[in-house]
């Protein structure tokens, strides 16, 4: 008989992912029996500086959603000892855990062992001025520094696993790492084993961004089709202990997963195919094979690995400044030439060193470019009796995005005829650089809830 | 004699092709990934850094590189500085430059009548 298969769903790709995703994907893993694993990816790039600041607001810094999300599944996962492992702990990975065993306790759940991973964040409570030096690189001369975390790897996930942890909190990890802990800590691979690694974190890759691999961000009728979108089956890979791969999802779910669902995600967000960098591993994908063996099911094989990076990558954030929008719609007859007369007295009306941006939506918008000059090509704007004038401008002072956004307004009685709709916003941007930070720098620490 | 099958027909890569755009910073990926393997080689050959060059002219990218995935039947297009400064600069509604994969597949490329009629097979198929 084959060596049995440790399963590793996934519950959320995103910060802003269904609450309910990951119901069907424990229901699936509690009926298969054997082990099992469930991830959360919640962090987006600027999520950590966002939460940074509510933390020193007095407010949540971990996921806002941590509970919405868990209070399903939480119970069932205890029950059949399928791990949590998520990155939601955000800026407050211990009053993440905290939270859940608030959770766990309002359930009427056992006791669940819970583990923290930290040291991701390079910033508070550090007292060091070459790491601080280094930080600054990040960010353009003058800017402060908000938050600056490390991508840390999956060590210290695999390690609280094998610890007996029920679930694993982190702040900042690579997304693959969710995958990767449990996968390294179930099969006892040695992290030397570079194609074994290199297997696992393709798992995380593929698993990361949830419903991405099932069908989600895949449709386009008539070419690619999938139904049941609005109960797509989120991820499950089952992973041999040779390192191969088969990407499933649950029965009775919407979506779809084949060849081509695996093959837009194995490359997203890949720049050289051959040299993928995580903290763990740098996975070579150039060998992968991908194959469908049955309905829902694609085998996915061919992962190799080499030594894994000197540095890890940091992302540090910095303020923004101010955005604002303005919108304001023209229909019917030569409506697309009074939106460009709109158009242009915005410009003529706006302190001409503001960036400024403006689209012509539903005629010219997500295609592009920021400085107007795809927009400016007359024969390449597509006629439309309805179009919507979006203003874009950013800069440092709130006052003076506002007093822009302001003039989209006043085009109700000053601009061409029949505008309507107006709408405006301004809200203040968080922006964010990378560092590549020696290992020295960056200590990641592992302790679990209540032992202090 | 075979003279529809040498007659060439001008198609978007959309019909052949389908693909997923993704971000880092500034920097965009897009892969394209053929419908079927034997579209792999008529892609690799049809779609050209500098045809994509074209496509995004006035995104004025730093650069431009191609990786190419004959197992996946897949290429993987690498393109700097197209995103305005990345999602949090840029002001365009789309900062991630999700959008991008489908201004890649309206690319306009040459394809042989026995081309077309595995397009047509295509579009009754379910995958």
């Amino acid at each position: 008989m084959a060596q049995s298969v440790f399963r590793i769903g996934c519950g959320a790709g995103f910060g802003g992912d269904r609450l309910d995703a990951a119901v069907p994907v424990v229901a699936a893993l509690a009926e298969a029996g054997g082990p099992a694993c469930l991830m959360f990816e919640t962090l987006a790039e600027r999520t950590l500086a966002l939460a940074q600041l509510e933390r020193k607001a007095g407010r949540i810094g971990y996921d806002a959603h941590l509970v919405d999300r868990l209070a399903p599944v939480l119970k069932n996962c205890l029950d059949h000892r399928i791990a949590i492992v998520g990155n939601f702990g955000c800026a407050d990975p211990e009053g993440a855990a905290r939270a859940i065993a608030g959770l766990a306790d309002r359930l009427g759940c056992r006791v669940p062992k819970i583990a923290i991973v930290s040291g991701d964040d390079l910033v508070s409570g550090r007292d060091d001025a070459d790491l601080a030096a280094l930080l600054a690189t990040g960010v353009p001369a003058g800017e402060r520094v908000i938050s600056a975390n490390a991508y840390l790897g999956a060590r210290e996930i695999a390690a609280a696993l094998t610890g007996g942890a029920d679930v694993v909190v982190t702040g900042r990890v690579a997304d693959p790492a969710l995958a990767v802990g449990p996968i390294v800590s179930h099969f006892g691979w040695d992290f030397d084993d570079h194609d074994r690694i290199a297997a696992a974190t393709m798992a995380g890759h593929l698993l990361e961004c949830g419903a991405q691999v099932t069908g989600g961000y895949y449709c386009d009728p008539g070419f690619k089709d999938v139904d049941g979108l609005e109960a797509i089956g989120f991820p499950i890979c089952e992973v041999s202990g040779d390192g191969s791969l088969v990407i499933t999802k649950p029965e009775a779910t919407g979506g779809c997963v084949n060849a081509r669902t695996v093959k837009e995600q194995l490359l997203y967000e890949i720049h050289d195919p051959s040299a993928y960098l995580t903290p763990d591993v740098v996975l070579d994908l150039t060998a992968v094979e991908v194959s469908q063996i049955g309905r829902d099911r694609v085998q996915v094989a061919g992962a190799r690995g080499k030594p894994r990076p000197e540095t890890l990558k940091a992302t540090v954030c910095y303020d923004g400044g101010y955005i604002g929008e303005g919108e304001i719609s023209y229909a019917g007859p030569n409506a697309l030439a009074r939106a460009k007369a709109a158009m242009e007295t915005i410009r003529r009306r706006v302190d001409p060193a503001l960036r400024l941006r403006a689209d012509l939506i539903g005629s010219a918008s997500l295609f592009a470019d920021d400085d107007g000059r795809f927009i400016a090509e007359e024969a390449r704007l597509p006629p439309t009796s309805d179009v919507r004038l979006r203003v874009a401008v950013a800069a440092v002072e709130r006052a003076a995005v506002e007093a822009a956004v302001y003039e989209v307004g006043a085009l109700y009685t000053c601009g061409p005829a029949g505008g309507a709709g107006v709408r405006t916003s301004v809200r203040s941007r968080i922006s964010t650089g990378s560092v590549l930070v020696p290992r020295q720098f960056v200590s990641p620490s592992l302790q679990f809830l209540g032992s202090a | 004699m075979d003279t529809v099958g040498t007659r060439s027909h001008t198609i978007l890569l959309h019909a052949i092709a389908h693909g997923r755009a993704g971000d880092k910073g500034d920097r965009l990926n897009v892969s394209v990934i053929a419908y079927r393997p034997e579209f792999y080689p008529l892609i690799a050959r049809a779609v050209t850094v500098e045809r994509v060059r074209e496509l995004f002219a006035e995104r004025r990218p730093a650069g431009i590189v191609r990786y190419e995935l004959p197992r996946l039947g897949a290429l993987n297009f690498v393109i700097d500085a197209v995103l305005g400064g990345g999602v949090n600069a840029s002001l365009n509604l789309d900062g991630h430059g999700k959008s991008l994969s489908f201004r890649l597949l309206e690319l306009e490329i040459e394809v042989g009548a026995e081309t077309i009629g595995q397009i047509d097979h295509l579009r009754e198929e379910k995958p």
